[in-house]
């Protein structure tokens, strides 16, 4: 097989045009979310688009860079990478600075960088080592184990800096694992019900909950009772259930922390405390209705202008494209985010390389997540879980980890020919 | 860079970790790859999750219309520029009524958040349970809507505030202004001014509520003029509640046009001197200039300081006057009724003169009592026998009688209803018994009985001139107003006519005139009639009833009243005109159970008279008797 010489002739143009586009709304964005009709336009560096602009720019340089990286350096020394990544999430418990109640970053200067940001793409190139040298391929074993402590020692260490967000997003991985056949469909499915069944306690009693589920189980057992041994599966899994849906309850008072509980309420028991923790739920749903069809127009959204919306630059930026682009604008964004997730895919399925394929996983895993739940939350679907919208939110260490894990991935992808 | 290399590179195997990192790249798909229909899931997850978020924002954006008004309401805010209320001078361009800048603590609760209610409520001494009703409160009424969170806050709060707004967002302070009085005189001329209430706001939406507007006196005859007009700008706030600008340049914005300011027809320093006169008196007294039918005073007593229904103190102060046994905020000069007495033998005997039952000649014996029926009337004993002029000048009951039984029973009227009917159309036109439809607020009719009056107490054949003799001498069904009373007295200094007395002369500047009581209104009676009546009471102030009250250099046409009143002592009336040849005020004085008209009211009338024309009241000791004069607390 021949060989290009040219390394950015190999490389799949669609996403790197798909990122490119990305980042320019994102920086659009922010600037219009930071700007006041009394401050004429400056490249002033200490305003987050002009700091953005500066991660951008390095962010290139970066991808430029690992597209220039011999592929055998990922794989080669993914594991050091990985440890030295987790010595990071060790070291900014103790030399970090606080932002937000929350202890994950260092600061340099002006600048604070975000350690866990870039672990999800190390954390993702262990994962994928992992996978691609395991001996067996069947389900279920030691090497699940293995898997889910690669996975659970840098989620646990971001859970130490209060950062539940970015814990959260380390359980994304689940997708990948389960595309390479690590845990099964099941596992997904009672992850869903576990969801919906935890919503439908806080909406209804328990008791409803238990009782609803006797009668589903009735009826699965009388239609499917020739089944052999369906009948005690059915009922251990009713038992287990019950048990669950009762410790709910108990588990959302006592062991969530408050703030986190306002949050869940908010969204199940509707905008009842609108100037409480509803705050900003509301008026991030004020700012992206009121965007209607087409939006008030670049520069003209006084929700987010006028400093309604919270964390409007990073978090709520979606608000600003709401606000201001409308329903046209929402249309746009979701639309290159599922064109870009379903490319990637596209990618993915077409390495030869597990580590590549495991790799590609990871970062659709991740994107995938990202996007639901910022985009989800600014719209009342899911609990206000602060994370970033990749490539569109204001943050340096965000845009640095997602560029990584994408050029490293576009990198592979080039390079999947080579691999016999 | 990447090396230059070949299949056969990557097969190189060796130590270190790039070959390690080739080994792991060498784990290659394989047709075993039994798990690549997953794939299917997680692209069908990637989509769902699109369509779900999709779906939910067409409903926010497209088909919940909700979250644009409240997009609105969040960062628009609506300020009211409050005009000041027009200026009151006087007739001689004193100012009298003006204004003074205060500040109201607003809330819009919609964009109150988490503050530090401690600090706030002592900022303002008020405790949280207050400061919590108080938002509930303003929240009932409006979310966005701004309301009153508290009134009138000092100047020192004022600037406590002003500095620590920022950490209170959805407070703001908006400027008004508060009357405050040159002289604590002419309070229920002016009025008052208070809060405009439910009614009014439901039925005109000029008013919103907080709004002020004139209550009483010229402030409500005048409200339209005095309030000027409200300015609205639509103001864009931040979520400090910091102003970012006016909204789209301001297109919709209105500036607030100050009030007019009026010129009343009042002398400060007539109705300061009145008031004092009136002091530790209940009564009233109205001036009117005759040639214009402009009020010069209007004095009812007691009265109070205009300043008491000002400002915060207002309700309380309010409920204290109207528990007040001496009901200070009752005008008597425009609501008070009373039966004329004597000084209505005036009109009583014009008419006589007008229909041609006397003539300046006419003579009737006295013998100090007049029968009529079963109602014997005395008299006061004086020289007789008395002619009109005579008759008017010692007050006699007895002339007053007959002319008016003589008037009533006249043979060219086929019933008494008639002639009646014709007697009482006289009276009216005078200004009796009726509304002036002048500018003056709650001003009441008086009242003069009907001949169905009569009719329905009597039956129509059941009175005669004899059942209403009373009327002749101003007693019996008769309810006249100070203000008629000093009406009628201009008219007959007129000599026949008079200009609807009212108390705004110009409006917005002294060349503005009021013109709307331009209009003479002509009483149908001679001119000689009157001359004879003028005569006669020029007598009865140079040798008659009033002589005690003669003002030296100026000649007065007085006459005196003394109204019988079965709940106790007489109240003392007099009406007076002067100069007589050239009148430039008309008086009426009431007194109540004060006694003779020629020992209280008439002096009264004196002492303004004089003061109004010669500017300075020379005869001290005549000015102390009446001021030392104390009908209230001696009862």
């Amino acid at each position: 097989m021949r060989r290009k010489l040219n390394i950015f002739s190999n490389i799949d143009k669609t996403v790197l045009f798909l990122y490119l586009i990305m980042v320019t709304i994102g920086w659009v964005n922010i600037f219009s979310a930071e700007y006041t009709e009394y401050q004429r336009f400056t490249l002033d560096f200490n305003s987050s688009y002009g700091k953005q602009l500066f991660w951008i720019a390095t962010a290139f340089i970066l991808g430029a860079v690992i597209l220039a990286t011999d592929v055998r350096f990922f794989t080669g020394f993914a594991w050091i990478i990985y440890a030295v990544s987790l010595l990071l999430l060790i070291g900014v418990l103790f030399f970090g600075v606080e932002i937000n109640a929350t202890k994950a970053w260092f600061r340099f200067g002006g600048f604070a960088f975000q350690p866990s940001e870039i672990t999800k793409y190390t954390t993702a190139l262990a994962l994928a080592a992992f996978i691609a040298n395991r001996r067996t391929k069947k389900t279920g074993g030691t090497d699940q184990i293995r898997a889910f402590l690669i996975l659970l020692l840098p989620a646990s260490l971001v859970l130490l800096q209060k950062d539940v967000g970015t814990t959260l997003v380390f359980t994304s991985f689940i997708l990948v694992l389960f595309r390479e056949g690590m845990i099964g469909g099941m596992v997904l499915f009672f992850g869903a019900l576990a969801i919906l069944l935890f919503v439908l306690t806080l909406i209804f009693n328990e008791f409803v909950i238990i009782g609803v589920l006797a009668v589903t189980g009735l009826v699965a057992g009388i239609v499917m009772r020739k089944r052999q041994g369906f009948i005690p599966q059915l009922t251990g899994l009713f038992m287990l259930l019950s048990l669950y849906v009762y410790s709910v309850d108990f588990a959302f008072n006592n062991i969530l922390e408050p703030h986190h509980k306002a949050r869940i309420e908010v969204l199940v028991y509707g905008e009842a405390d609108l100037q409480g923790a509803g705050y900003n739920l509301h008026q991030s749903k004020i700012a992206i209705g009121s965007g209607g069809g087409f939006g008030k127009g670049f520069l003209q959204g006084t929700q987010t202008r006028f400093n309604f919306v919270p964390e409007q630059t990073t978090d709520f930026i979606f608000c600003t494209i709401g606000e201001e682009w409308g329903f046209a604008g929402s249309l746009v964004i979701i639309g290159l985010f599922v064109f870009l997730l379903l490319r990637l895919l596209y990618l993915a399925e077409r390495q030869r390389s597990v580590f590549s394929r495991v790799m590609g996983y990871s970062l659709i895993s991740i994107l995938l997540f990202h996007f639901t739940i910022n985009i989800g939350m600014t719209i009342g679907l899911v609990p206000v879980i602060g994370i970033p919208l990749p490539l569109i939110s204001y943050g340096g260490s965000s845009l640095w980890g997602i560029s990584l894990f994408l050029f490293t991935f576009l990198k592979l992808d080039a390079e999947r020919l080579e691999m016999i | 860079m990447f090396p230059n290399s070949n299949v056969t590179l990557y097969q190189t195997t060796g130590k270190g970790f790039l070959s390690r990192g080739l080994l792991i790249l060498m784990h290659l798909n394989n047709n075993t790859d039994q798990f690549s229909g997953r794939r299917k899931v997680i692209s069908g997850i990637i989509l769902g999750v699109g369509l779900m978020l999709l779906v939910r924002l067409f409903v926010l954006q497209i088909a919940d219309p909700s979250y644009k008004a409240f997009a609105r309401s969040n960062y628009l805010r609506h300020l009211t520029d409050y005009p000041s209320r027009g200026l009151i001078y006087d007739r001689n361009g004193d100012l009298m009524v003006f204004n003074e800048a205060h500040y109201d603590l607003m809330v819009i609760p919609g964009q109150v958040r988490e503050i530090d209610t401690l600090e706030f409520c002592e900022l303002l001494g008020i405790d949280r349970a207050a400061f919590e009703s108080r938002l509930a409160q303003a929240r009932n009424y409006s979310r966005f809507r701004a309301s009153v969170f508290e009134r009138q806050i000092s100047k020192t709060t004022f600037a406590a505030f002003q500095e620590k707004l920022f950490r209170f967002p959805g407070f703001y302070v908006q400027p008004r202004t508060l009357r405050r009085y040159t002289y604590p005189v002419a309070t229920h001329t002016f009025g008052y001014v208070g809060e405009a209430g439910p009614n009014i706001i439901n039925n005109d939406p000029y008013y919103r509520p907080g709004d002020y507007i004139g209550i009483s006196g010229i402030e409500r005859a005048y409200e339209k003029e005095l309030r000027g007009n409200k300015g609205l700008r639509i103001r864009m706030v931040d979520v400090l509640n910091r102003d970012i600008g006016p909204f789209q340049e301001g297109r919709f914005d209105t500036i607030a046009v100050t009030g007019k300011d009026l010129y009343t027809t009042l002398d400060a320093q007539l109705q300061i001197y009145g008031e004092k006169l009136m002091h530790n008196k209940r009564g009233s007294i109205v001036a009117i200039e005759p040639s214009t039918g402009e009020i010069l005073s209007l004095i009812s007593s007691p009265s109070f300081d205009p300043g008491l229904l000002v400002g915060r103190q207002r309700t309380r102060n309010y409920r204290a006057l109207q528990n007040d046994s001496l009901r200070p905020l009752f005008n008597r000069a425009l609501m008070a009724q009373y039966p004329p007495g004597s000084v209505f033998k005036l009109i009583s005997t014009l008419i006589s003169l007008q229909e041609g039952v006397i003539g300046p000649g006419t003579t009737y014996g006295c013998q100090g009592i007049y029968h009529a029926g079963g109602v014997s009337i005395r008299c006061r004993s004086h020289p007789g026998p008395v002619n009109v002029v005579s008759g008017i000048q010692y007050s006699c009951n007895t002339f007053s009688s007959i002319i008016f039984q003589n008037t009533i029973n006249q043979s060219k009227y086929s019933s008494i209803q008639e002639s009646f009917g014709k007697w009482r159309e006289y009276v009216q036109s005078f200004g009796l018994g009726r509304h002036f439809g002048s500018d003056l607020s709650y001003e009441l009719p008086g009242l003069i009985a009907t001949p169905d009056y009569y009719d329905r107490i009597y039956g129509p054949r059941g009175w005669r001139s004899q059942t209403i003799i009373s009327l002749g001498i101003g007693q019996g069904e008769l309810g006249v107003t100070p203000l008629q009373l000093a009406n009628m007295t201009a008219a007959i200094a007129n000599r026949g006519y008079y200009f609807t007395p009212h108390i705004v002369k110009a409006v917005g500047s002294p060349e503005n005139k009021n013109d709307q009581f331009g209009l003479a209104n002509n009483i149908p009676i001679d001119q000689r009639h009157f001359d004879v009546i003028i005569r006669a009471m020029d007598l009865v102030v140079k040798e008659g009833t009033a002589s005690f009250s003669a003002i030296p250099g100026i000649e007065m046409a007085g006459k005196t009243g003394t109204v019988q009143n079965p709940h106790g002592e007489n109240h003392s009336v007099y009406v007076a005109f002067a100069p007589v040849d050239d009148p430039k005020i008309a008086i009426s004085v009431i007194v109540e159970n004060a006694g003779y008209g020629s020992v209280w009211a008439a002096p009264i009338a004196s002492l303004m008279i004089e003061k109004y024309l010669n500017r300075e009241v020379e005869r001290s000791w005549f000015e102390q008797r009446v001021l030392e004069a104390d009908f209230l607390t001696a009862q």
